[in-house]
C-alpha cells in the first residue's frame, strides 16, 4: 500500500515538474526531469531482463544509441516524419537485439554481461567510426520528430508530458507482461531454468522475446533522448553508459516494477545535486553506492514496506 | 619486417601487462567468483604513486616499491573494509559496489594530484634505444619493461604451477567448494591471491606510467580489456589467462597498424578512413564473441587446467 501511493505520488510529482518550471522561472528543470524520465525508461528497459529473466546486460547503451541514430540520420537528409523515424528505430532496435540476443542468451552469469560488453563495444565503435554523422563529436538534431499537426514536440512541455506518458505506458506494459503468461514462464526461467526446460517450455525462445522486448524498449528512450538534447553522439553508446544504466535497477531494487524508476531517478538527482556544491560529487557518490550494496540489498525501493511480495 | 618486429615486440608488451592484470583478478572470480571493476584503480593508483615518488626522489627503485605496495595497501584495505562482505552476493550486488569504489578511486585521484594527470618522466639510464639487431631499433625502457613482466610472469606461473601453494590456489580457481572440503581456508586463501592480484596490477601500473598517460580513468580501459582476456582464456585459470593475454595484447597491436594498410590498398580512401579505426578497436571484441560462441567457457577452461 506504501508503495502504492509513494509510486503515485512520484509521477505525480513528475507531472508537476513542468508547472513549478514555470513558478520558479526554472525552465531547466524540464530539461533535467525530461533527461531523468528517459533514463527511467532505459533502467526500465534493462530491467526487463535483469529484474524478471536474471540477465545483466552490460550493453544496452547500444539500442540507446540506435534510437537515438534513428531520430539523427533521417533528420540529416531532411526526414523529420516521426512517423518515419519511430517504427524505424524501434524495428532497428528489434533487429538488432534479436542478432545480438540469439547468440547472448545463450550464456548466463558473468559470460552473458561479457558477451553483451562486447556487442556493445562493437555497435559504438561503428557509432564512433560514423563521422558523416559526427561520430564521438556528435551532431546536432535541425529539427525534432514531427508528427504532422497531432503533436508538436519543438515545444519543451509537450516534449515532457510525451516522455512522462511513454514512461508510464512502459510501467503499465510491464505491469501486464509480468501478470501475463509471458511474464510467468520468463520469471520461471529466473528462479529455475532446469526445471522450465523439464516441464518442456523452449527456455531459449523466452530468453529471446524478453531480450528483444527490452531492447524494443530501451530504443524508445534513445528516440527521446535524441529529441530532448537536439544532439546525437557516439558517446550515448560507450560501455560506462551501459554500466549507469545497470546500476539503476540495482540502486532502485530490481525485484520490483517502480524500482529502476526510483534509482534512475535518485542517481540523476543525485549527480544533479551534488554537482552544485563540488565538482567531486562521484567522490560521495562512490561510497553511497557501496553502502547501498552492503546495507539495502533490495534497493532504495525496498526500504517501503510492502503488502503483497513483489508486487509494484 | 623491421616494422612488423617493432609491432610485435609492443603486441607483446601489452601483453605482459594484461597477463599481469588479468592473474589476480580471475583467480579471485575462479575461486570466490567475485568480480571486481576496482581491479582498475589498483592500477591507476600505483602509476600515481610511482610518477610522484620517482619525481621527489628520482629513484626508480624506490617508486617502483612505492607503487607495488600502494596498490597492495589499497587492495587489502577494500578488501578487508568492504569486499569481503560481498563474497556471498550475487555478481551484480559486486559489480555495483566496486562499480561505485571505481568512481571513489577516480575522483579521489582527482582530488589529489589535480584534474589534469601527470607527467611520469623515464629514468634518464633507461631513456635510450637499444639496436637488439641490425636494423631494429627499440626503446630500452619498453624493452625492460617487457621483460620485467616476462620474468614475472613466468616466475607467478611457475608459482602457481609448480608449488604447494599454487596447487592450493589452482585447486581454490577451480572447484572451491571441494577445496574447502580438504581443509583449505578459502577465504583466506581469497585474502592473500586478492592482495598479490592487486600488487601485480600496481606492477602493470608502475611500468605504464612513463608510457601511457597518467591521469584519473586510465584504469577503465585496461580493465575492461582485462576483463575480456579472462574470458577469453577461460574464468580462474591462469594458463588461460597466459594464453589469452599474449592473444590480445599482438592482434590487438598488430590489428591497429596492419587493418587500415590492408583496408586502406582494398577500399577508396574515404571508405577506408571511416572503416579502419571502427575495425581495428573492434577486433577483439569479434575474437572474444567467436570465442564466446564456440568455446562458451574460454581457450582454456579451468577445470581442465
Amino acid at each position: 500500500m506504501y508503495r502504492k501511493i509513494a509510486a503515485v505520488l512520484i509521477i505525480v510529482g513528475f507531472a508537476a515538474v513542468p508547472v513549478a518550471a514555470k513558478i520558479f522561472g526554472q525552465p531547466h528543470y524540464l530539461t533535467l526531469f525530461g533527461r531523468i524520465l528517459v533514463y527511467c525508461i532505459c533502467a526500465l528497459s534493462v530491467n526487463l531482463l535483469l529484474g524478471s529473466a536474471g540477465l545483466a546486460s552490460f550493453g544496452h547503451a547500444m539500442f540507446l544509441g540506435i534510437g537515438a541514430y534513428a531520430v539523427g540520420i533521417p533528420a540529416y537528409y531532411g526526414i523529420e516524419s516521426g512517423f518515419v523515424q519511430w517504427p524505424l528505430g524501434i524495428g532497428a532496435a528489434a533487429l538488432a537485439g534479436l542478432a545480438v540476443g540469439a547468440i547472448s542468451v545463450r550464456l548466463t552469469g558473468l559470460y552473458f554481461i561479457m558477451i553483451t560488453l562486447a556487442f556493445g563495444q562493437l555497435f559504438y565503435f561503428v557509432a564512433s567510426g560514423l563521422t558523416l554523422y559526427g561520430g564521438d563529436d556528435g551532431m546536432t538534431i535541425e529539427a525534432r520528430s514531427s508528427f504532422g499537426g497531432y503533436l508538436n514536440l519543438g515545444n519543451q512541455t509537450a516534449l515532457y508530458y510525451l516522455i512522462l506518458i511513454i514512461m508510464v505506458l512502459c510501467l503499465v506494459v510491464l505491469h501486464r507482461l509480468s501478470n501475463s503468461r509471458l511474464g510467468m514462464v520468463i520469471a520461471g526461467i529466473r528462479s529455475n531454468e532446469s526445471r522450465m526446460q523439464a516441464l518442456g517450455f523452449p527456455t531459449y525462445r523466452y530468453k529471446l522475446i524478453a531480450f528483444v522486448l527490452s531492447a524494443m524498449m530501451c530504443s524508445i528512450s534513445g528516440l527521446l533522448l535524441a529529441n530532448l538534447t537536439d544532439f546525437v553522439t557516439a558517446q550515448y553508446m560507450t560501455w560506462q553508459r551501459s554500466g549507469e544504466i545497470l546500476v539503476m535497477p540495482i540502486i532502485g531494487g530490481m525485484a520490483s516494477l517502480f524500482g529502476p524508476v526510483v534509482g534512475a531517478t535518485a542517481l540523476l538527482l543525485f549527480e544533479e545535486i551534488f554537482s552544485q556544491y563540488t565538482d567531486h560529487w562521484a567522490v560521495i557518490l562512490g561510497p553511497v553506492l557501496v553502502l547501498i550494496v552492503l546495507y539495502l540489498p533490495r534497493g532504495l525501493w525496498g526500504l517501503l514496506p510492502d503488502a503483497k511480495k513483489a508486487s509494484l | 619486417m623491421t616494422q612488423f618486429a617493432t609491432q610485435l615486440l609492443n603486441g607483446l608488451q601489452l601483453g605482459v601487462a594484461l597477463f599481469l592484470m588479468s592473474a589476480g583478478l580471475t583467480l579471485v572470480l575462479g575461486i570466490m567468483n567475485f568480480v571486481n571493476l576496482a581491479h582498475g584503480s589498483f592500477f591507476m593508483i600505483a602509476a600515481y604513486v610511482a610518477a610522484t615518488t620517482y619525481k621527489y626522489t628520482q629513484s626508480f627503485i624506490l617508486s617502483g616499491v612505492a607503487a607495488v605496495a600502494s596498490a597492495f595497501a589499497v587492495g587489502i584495505a577494500v578488501e578487508t573494509i568492504c569486499l569481503r562482505k560481498l563474497y556471498d552476493r550475487d555478481h551484480l550486488a559486486q559489480v555495483l559496489a566496486t562499480f561505485g569504489l571505481t568512481l571513489f578511486f577516480n575522483e579521489a585521484v582527482r582530488i589529489i594530484w589535480g584534474p589534469a594527470g601527470i607527467f611520469a618522466a623515464v629514468p634518464p639510464f633507461l631513456s635510450g634505444h637499444l639496436e637488439i639487431v641490425p636494423g631494429l631499433v627499440y626503446p630500452t625502457y619498453r624493452l625492460v619493461v617487457l621483460a620485467v613482466g616476462a620474468v614475472t610472469g613466468i616466475g607467478l606461473y611457475g608459482v602457481i604451477a609448480k608449488t604447494r601453494a599454487g596447487m592450493i590456489v589452482r585447486a581454490g580457481g577451480s572447484d572451491p567448494m571441494m577445496t574447502a572440503a580438504m581443509g583449505i581456508n578459502v577465504r583466506t586463501l581469497s585474502a592473500a591471491v586478492f592482495g598479490a592480484g592487486a600488487a601485480l596490477a600496481g606492477l602493470a601500473g608502475f611500468m605504464a606510467a612513463p608510457i601511457v598517460a597518467v591521469e584519473s580513468g586510465m584504469g577503465d580501459p585496461i580493465l575492461i580489456l582485462t576483463l575480456v582476456v579472462i574470458v577469453i582464456g577461460g574464468i580462474g585459470s591462469v594458463r588461460g589467462a597466459v594464453l589469452a593475454s599474449l592473444v590480445v595484447g599482438v592482434v590487438d597491436t598488430l590489428g591497429r597498424i596492419y587493418i587500415p594498410i590492408a583496408i586502406g590498398s582494398a577500399l577508396p580512401r574515404a571508405v577506408s578512413d571511416a572503416l579502419s579505426p571502427a575495425l581495428t578497436s573492434m577486433l577483439i571484441y569479434l575474437i572474444m564473441t567467436a570465442i564466446l560462441i564456440f568455446k562458451p567457457r574460454g581457450l582454456l577452461p579451468a577445470s581442465t587446467g
